[in-house]
């Protein structure tokens, strides 16, 4: 099935300013063929797509894909209506679906004629029906979007590219958005496409998917393929190597007695106009020596909760407690001086001043502080030894304490925050996705640095979306579904998936 | 293929050249009006250079008319700094002006000693009410202060009108609208025998040398910065960004307010109500000129004012129109946007990728 080639890209290349997005990147698909694109947040995977789908002008290379005859033909590269035509199909991480259209005109927007007399609304309808008995994709066609679930969402977006003859459809971290068993059924409705003949890229961190649904994996790091696998060859170490470059440190969780509680929080609602940012009836505690990992599809209020407990926004009702104490007035100083030491999800935007030095970002949430100030005054001299410390101990490397923060790298920037959480002695840490988006080593750095505040004895609250890595980290589990929060004490993967689609067991 | 890139960090002499050079190349570009109105360009270029050089009264003037333009300038940076944008400083100047004459005209008779500094902070005062209006809606409701300073200007332009027909008016001024003159104790000294320069510049000078260490060097700037930069990281670090805006508000006011008493007090001693012709606005231009420091606010009211004080004195010796001073300041500010824009970005030439049909 996989001898007939239909596409490859020819050693492509894109840069962005002095950052290399893509080294002379080349890949080749065949029929019928899943392959799996791995790699490290800002490996190039997401710039490769783009350039196959003519949204990036490569700076160098050639993209042939094969005609519905089998002839490999040279593409024309910039231009996404070629991609389109060439049978190209892509389904982005964030989707674009109108919501107020039913699923159907969804499908069919933007492939009919502007100025068409009438439509063929039969006709259309009946090729849906086709491509949905034949790959099990089924979605409710008269439907708004608006009204879908996410998964029902993404079924439409790959109905779309079908609909339009696509051979070739790129699926840009579909699982991202989905519950296991969600992504379960992706994969079977994927396997049955590419029975079809589809071929089909699809580009994920999550090493567990790729392995089971793929049939050749291919490995970017820092803009170079550094490796082609079969799937049948390989297993986590040996991909997790090609990603890094080194073996993965292993994170070694020591059993803890739980001591008192440093935070409480009860009956806390938030009300929002929009329903994915509101929690209703919110009871939890974390105790001393205790990371409560808190799982959940995005959007389901852990914004919210992370608003309340950083400070930023005023629960509409209940009550919080940090260290015993009750927080009357909740704002961001008041959280700090409690001593809750928060690591925000947006890093860019929350985190750091991007504008401002490395030297002022680690002191910025401790500008009372005597060390920093004197009648006002900062101490530039405290300030710079601060930083040249931290920037040590924490390893945050750049080009200086001088700096402008925003010249780090993400993981350097992740570093710099947590050295600012950790070094106020914090009595509870927030991680709010602490470690989306980084490479390995930094991700392992900060599930360390929680696991040592942990034996310190702060209390650790670990919101994340990904399962792996709350199961990794967590004492106990609680699972955030449309605003409420439900413990659970099985940690099987398929009990806790089932409570984050909202199913009661 | 030309392609325009993002420049990774600009360097220091881009801070400091563009600002420079888009000066430079304002002044130059100024030839094509003036070769159009038919003057000799060699002849204009020196007799604007002569206006503001060519004596000590020239440069006297030329400082005199910078200092309302310092003010102001520090006034727009400052609160621009925190990314608030006070279009305002016309009315607050006139805010001060105002508090000035009703303060230091007659209301009361007290030694110059105390008269003078109590005209300073009222006027002062006066300006920074004037802008305290604006913050409050934009903090509280969250108003546009764009829209909100802007309006506010029209609003006290009237009322200072009123105010010169009515309660201010002065009743020796044969029916001119305007107020009666500060008391003699009450002006502020000037700097040399037989020039208008005052003792307001010194005010100025001494404020943008204060307002540069602080945002550099306390904590008070230290918030103002990371509010502008980032509003949402400083709220998160704790830091009362409504606070600050408001803090800044204040102190924005209150220096365009001083913009109105150096005018009344220092200069021409009665309120009118064309006692500005627009210097709120041009010390946007100035704080833009500047960088949004305020040393460099110093430096670019120099300029413009040489721009204007040169241009005077250019259109009465050789008639052209004295409006190409407000070209050259327009076209400096557009070279300097330009330049902002050519310094965070470079263009580069590649070669076509291969393939393209």
């Amino acid at each position: 099935m996989t001898e007939s080639k239909v596409l490859s890209l020819n050693a492509l290349s894109k840069r962005f300013g002095s950052v290399v997005a893509n080294d002379a990147v080349s890949l080749d698909l065949h029929r019928g063929e899943v392959l799996a694109l791995l790699g490290e947040n800002g490996a190039g995977k997401t710039t490769l797509m783009n350039m196959l789908f003519g949204h990036y002008m490569p700076d160098g290379g050639s993209i042939d894909v094969a005609s519905p005859k089998g002839e490999m033909q040279p593409l024309t590269l910039g231009h996404p209506q070629a991609a389109l035509s060439a049978g190209i199909g892509m389904v982005h991480q964030h989707f674009t679906l109108a919501e107020n259209l039913s699923a159907l005109n969804n499908i069919t927007l933007g492939s009919e004629p502007l100025f068409a007399l009438r439509r063929d609304r039969a006709g259309a309808r009946a090729k849906v029906q086709g491509v949905m008995d034949r790959t099990g994709l089924v979605a409710p066609l008269d439907t708004p979007v608006g009204k879908l679930s996410v998964g029902e969402r993404q079924r439409v977006e790959i109905l779309k590219a079908l609909y339009r003859d696509a051979r070739i459809l790129v699926l840009d971290e579909p699982t991202a958005v989905l519950t296991p068993q969600e992504a379960d059924t992706l994969f079977e409705n994927i396997g049955a496409m590419t029975g079809d003949g589809l071929a089909v890229i699809f580009i994920s961190h999550k090493l567990r998917e790729v392995l089971a649904f793929s049939h050749r994996i291919a490995v970017l790091r820092h803009g170079t393929k550094v490796g082609e696998i079969a799937t049948s060859d390989a297993d986590e170490r040996v991909i997790a190597r090609m990603m890094v470059g080194e073996d993965t440190p292993v994170t070694q969780r020591d059993a803890m007695t739980p001591g008192a509680p440093v935070l409480t929080l009860s009956g806390i609602s938030v009300r929002n106009p929009s329903a994915r940012d509101s929690l209703t009836d919110v009871n939890l505690t974390v105790q001393a020596h205790e990371i409560l990992g808190i799982a959940g599809v995005s959007g389901n209020g852990q914004s919210a909760l992370a608003s309340v407990i950083s400070g930023l926004r005023r629960p509409d009702s209940g009550s919080i407690q940090v260290d015993g104490d009750e927080i009357l007035h909740p704002d961001p100083k008041t959280m700090i001086k409690a001593g809750v030491g928060r690591i925000p999800e947006d890093r860019h935007h929350d985190g750091i001043v991007g504008a401002m030095s490395v030297a002022e970002n680690m002191i910025i949430e401790r500008l009372d502080d005597p060390e920093v100030q004197t009648n006002g005054l900062l101490n530039r001299s405290a300030m710079a030894a601060n930083a040249d410390r931290l920037s040590q101990a924490y390893d945050v490397r750049g080009p200086g304490i001088n700096a402008r923060a925003r010249l780090l790298s993400g993981g350097n920037i992740q570093k710099l925050i947590l050295a600012r959480v950790f070094e106020q002695g914090a009595r509870l840490i927030l991680a709010n996705q602490p470690i989306r988006g980084l490479d390995m080593g930094a991700a392992a750095e900060v599930s360390r640095r929680l696991l040592e505040a942990r034996a310190g004895g702060a209390g650790v609250l670990l919101i994340s979306e990904d399962l792996d890595e709350i199961l990794g980290l967590a004492d106990r589990i609680m699972v955030i579904h449309d605003g409420q929060l439900t413990e659970v004490t099985s940690r099987n993967r398929e009990d806790i998936g089932l409570k984050m689609a909202g199913e009661h067991t | 293929m030309i392609r325009i890139e993002p420049r990774t960090a600009p360097g220091r002499w881009m801070t400091l050249g563009v600002p420079v050079l888009s000066a430079v190349i304002a002044l130059a570009l100024a030839a094509i009006p003036l070769a159009l109105a038919g003057a000799d360009i060699t002849v204009a270029y020196g007799e604007m250079v002569k206006g503001v050089f060519g004596s000590v009264f020239a440069f006297s003037e030329m400082l005199t008319r910078a200092t309302p333009l310092m003010f102001t300038g520090l006034a727009a940076a400052l609160a621009f700094r925190a990314k608030l944008w006070n279009i305002g400083a016309e009315g607050q100047l006139y805010l001060g002006a105002m508090a000035a004459v009703a303060i230091g005209a007659g209301a009361v008779d007290i030694p110059g000693i105390f008269l003078v500094p109590l005209i300073v902070i009222l006027g002062a005062a006066a300006g920074a009410a004037g802008m305290a209006v604006p913050a409050l809606l934009k903090t509280r409701f969250g108003a546009d202060e764009v829209v909100t300073t802007l309006l506010l200007n029209f609003i006290i332009l009237i009322f200072v009108q009123m105010m010169l027909e009515g309660a201010l008016k002065d009743p020796m001024s044969l029916g001119w609208p305007q107020s009666a003159p500060v008391l003699d104790q009450g002006m502020l000294p000037q700097l040399m025998p037989r020039m208008r320069v005052h003792s307001g510049l010194i005010l100025a000078l001494v404020l943008a040398g204060i307002a540069q260490f602080m945002l550099a060097r306390s904590v008070w700037g230290f918030r103002l910065r990371a509010v502008g930069e980032n509003a949402a990281a400083a709220r998160h670090a704790g830091i009362g960004v409504n606070r600050s805006l408001f803090g800044v508000a204040i102190l924005s006011g209150g220096l365009a307010g001083l913009a109105g008493v150096s005018e009344v007090a220092g200069l021409k001693g009665y309120l009118t109500a064309d006692l500005s012709p627009g210097f709120g606005y041009t010390g946007i231009v100035v704080a833009m000129l500047a960088g949004l420091s305020p040393v460099g606010v110093v430096i670019s009211a120099l300029f413009i004012a040489s721009v204007f004080v040169g241009a005077d004195s250019m259109s009465r010796a050789i008639g052209v129109s004295s409006y190409l001073a407000d070209l050259v300041v327009s076209m400096s500010l557009l070279c300097v946007l330009i330049g902002g824009f050519v310094a965070r970005y470079r263009i580069t030439r590649t070669k076509t990728a291969e393939g393209v049909a």
